[in-house]
């Protein structure tokens, strides 16, 4: 979590929007005023192809294009644009072996659960199991932490004149936004977009929506999914740390297609896993709406809990 | 109900044309219980044979008649997941004809006509074969390529939904490309496999061959077009991603001994391979193959590359039915082209040398030669 992000007043987190939009339906339930300030980074260069989002809002509207403003910034400061790489290239690799252990550890995990073993050390051997995957989760999102720090600290991205500028606009264009609605898409590069130009402390007290790969980005901790992958089995990983704008909370977006919902032995270790973080699925249509940090009220999100059910949130 | 009581039944209700209309209403065909598959003909005959292209079975085997009706009946043992493509032989009065199972609405079609498909317990039908309506299609469209080699080659080009200029793709090159678009319904697998975010965005060039048995056949004619008249081409038309991981070569039989060919020719150029049931002959001992003079550049190209097998390509995917006679071939090649470094994937199927199995091989091969955006993308 950034040090200057706050949790955010409201923050309502939706299910996907591309076949059933309820994003304007959410924006009129909070009375939210002024323009609303678009994040469809995600989309990479499809950005600005947000005519249907846009209509979708009747037209009050301002996109924030981070993704255009970061192709040119990197265009500008060259320096810190080979310098951006480079810290990327190292999160990928430190990436590539998390995974690496964790796949073993995950495998562990279900050696052990689907062996035979005395009743009085069963549960003591499977927790150990949980909490080996659990230490490297912590591992890897401290080491991406300290690589992320260690950059500020050398390159201070905030204080550099072609992001200052942008941010100099961009804290204009929000200057009559009262709420920002934040797209799905490309999760890490939506992560990316957002940090680069430290957009959670330029949110304030507004309003924030988010949705699909939005909702993940804005969360304490960014977690890739997918039980039923083309290839594998399809091993959830920790990608890093999100904007921390809502904390507390897990978020699985599109658990129509990506979740085993039915499986009570899976279920159960995702919960596990993340807390005391509660894990939410979020189908279409669904919203979890957060004021002051704390869920407020919720609707059509499934709630995965510990024993192994997938409940009403 | 065994299926020896399941075939009582049917013979019973012969002559009571209400209770025979009610069995095969409620029955699929072929008859499938557990790992045994019954065959049905009705209809007078001399003889009734199923022909299939089993390799491993008799290709063809007698149906028997049930005394004093017109009844026919032959039951196998085939394992389940497994798919058989066949026809039903009628013999009268000398004559022969073949039909497809009218009983058996299942059908696959090939250049040839159609077949009657058996498909055993287990096996189904992939669902991101068929249309799906919230799949973005991509467009297709014919361009024509200059060659050196051939004057010039029509191709049929795949462009992906939401494709953009601004943007740059992998390429894959489709040997038998109308085949592939016709029997494997390949545009709508791609729409479905790049929409479920599977695989990336790709531009596809669907290619064919006026003389396909002579050019596929480890030609250098062909390899030539395929990397410098026709690559050279879409890298100018399209925006494509300049590096070998970003381009691959498919094909099914002689198409995947032309892929093959075209990489060995050109080394370091086609990062990815995937070669579907690979006309691979080769020779142990002496130049004559049992397959034909069809196939004596291609024992000659296999056997030299046997010899001295190297790395040309990245990763390479081989597949191939366990009920085509081809599979001793494939099996073959594997260890060659592993121990030379590159990633190599071999999948086996029930299935035999036909296009729903290239078809149904496909999400398999292409999602482990292009890793789509699945874990990274949310909409």
């Amino acid at each position: 979590m950034s040090a200057d992000a706050t949790p955010t007043r409201t923050a309502v987190l939706l299910g996907a929007q591309r076949f059933q939009p309820t994003l304007a339906a959410a924006v009129k339930e909070t009375g939210v005023k002024g323009r609303i300030a678009l994040v469809t980074a995600g989309w990479q260069e499809r950005e600005d192809e947000d005519e249907e989002l846009v209509q979708h809002l009747d037209g009050n509207t301002v996109n924030l294009m981070l993704y255009k403003r970061g192709e040119q910034l990197f265009r500008e400061d060259r320096e810190f644009a080979l310098a951006h790489k480079e810290r990327q290239n190292l999160l990928r690799s430190l990436q590539d072996v998390y995974r690496l252990r964790l796949e073993r550890a995950l495998d562990a995990e279900a050696v052990v659960r689907l062996s035979k073993q005395p009743e009085s050390i069963r549960h003591e051997v499977e927790q150990a199991c949980i909490d080996a995957i659990r230490d490297l989760d912590a591992w890897h999102l401290y080491q991406c932490a300290k690589v992320r720090a260690e950059f500020n600290e050398k390159w201070k991205p905030l204080q550099r004149p072609a992001i200052a500028r942008h941010r100099g606009d961009l804290i204009e264009c929000l200057s009559d936004c009262g709420a920002i609605a934040i797209a799905g898409g490309h999760v890490a590069v939506l992560v990316n977009r957002l940090l680069l130009f430290g957009l959670e402390t330029l949110i304030g007290a507004r309003t924030l929506f988010a949705w699909s790969a939005g909702a993940m980005a804005v969360s304490q901790r960014v977690v890739l999914f997918h039980d039923d992958p083309p290839q594998g089995q399809g091993a959830s990983e920790v990608l890093d740390a999100g904007l921390g704008l809502v904390t507390n909370l897990v978020v699985f977006p599109e658990p129509e297609t990506r979740l085993k919902l039915d499986d009570g032995v899976h279920v159960g270790l995702m919960a596990r896993r993340f807390a005391p973080s509660r894990c939410i699925a979020l189908p279409a249509r669904a919203s979890v709406v957060l004021h002051d940090g704390k869920v407020a009220r919720t609707s059509g999100a499934v709630h995965l809990s510990h024993a192994g059910d997938s409940l009403p949130s | 109900m065994s299926t020896a009581r399941l075939i009582d039944e049917l013979i019973n209700a012969w002559g009571d044309a209400p209770k025979l209309r009610g069995f095969l209403n409620a029955h699929t065909f072929p008859l499938v219980q557990d790992s045994h598959v019954t065959f049905v003909w009705i209809g007078q005959a001399d003889a009734v044979n199923v022909r299939h292209w089993v390799y491993g079975l008799e290709s063809s085997t007698t149906l028997t008649r049930a005394p004093n009706t017109d009844l026919w009946h032959l039951t196998l043992e085939i394992p389940g997941n497994s798919r058989v493509e066949y026809k039903f032989e009628i013999l009268r009065e000398g004559r022969a004809e073949w039909i497809e199972d009218p009983l058996n609405p299942n059908r696959a079609r090939d250049p040839f006509g159609a077949n009657s498909v058996l498909q055993s317990a287990g096996y189904v039908s992939p669902d991101w074969t068929q249309p799906d309506d919230l799949a973005r299609p991509g467009v297709l469209e014919r361009i024509r390529v200059p060659s050196r080699t051939y004057g010039h080659r029509m191709v049929q080009v795949y462009l992906p939904a939401r494709y953009r200029k601004t943007r740059r793709y992998p390429l894959l090159v489709v040997h038998d490309g109308s085949d592939f678009l016709n029997y494997t319904g390949m545009k709508t697998v791609l729409d479905n496999l790049i929409h479920r975010l599977e695989i990336p965005e790709l531009v596809v060039a669907f290619t064919d061959s006026p003389d396909r048995l002579r050019e596929y056949a480890a030609d250098e004619g062909h390899a030539g077009y395929v990397t410098n008249d026709l690559l050279p081409y879409m890298s100018a038309k399209f925006p494509l991603i300049d590096e070998p991981r970003a381009r691959c070569l498919l094909g099914a039989s002689f198409g995947a001994v032309a892929s093959f060919s075209t990489a060995v020719r050109h080394p370091g150029v086609w990062g990815r391979l995937l070669l579907q049931s690979g006309s691979f002959a080769f020779t142990d001992i002496g130049r004559r193959n049992r397959r034909g003079p069809l196939f004596d550049r291609i024992v000659e190209f296999v056997n030299a590359y046997r010899e001295k097998p190297t790395a040309m390509s990245q990763r390479v995917f081989v597949t191939c039915g366990v009920y085509e006679s081809l599979i001793y071939e494939n099996r073959s090649l594997v260890p060659l082209l592993d121990a030379t470094g590159m990633q190599v994937k071999f999948v086996e199927a029930r299935d035999g040398h036909n296009w729903q199995n290239w078809r149904d091989r496909l999400r398999e091969g292409l999602s482990w030669l292009f890793p789509g955006p699945l874990m990274f993308v949310y909409e």
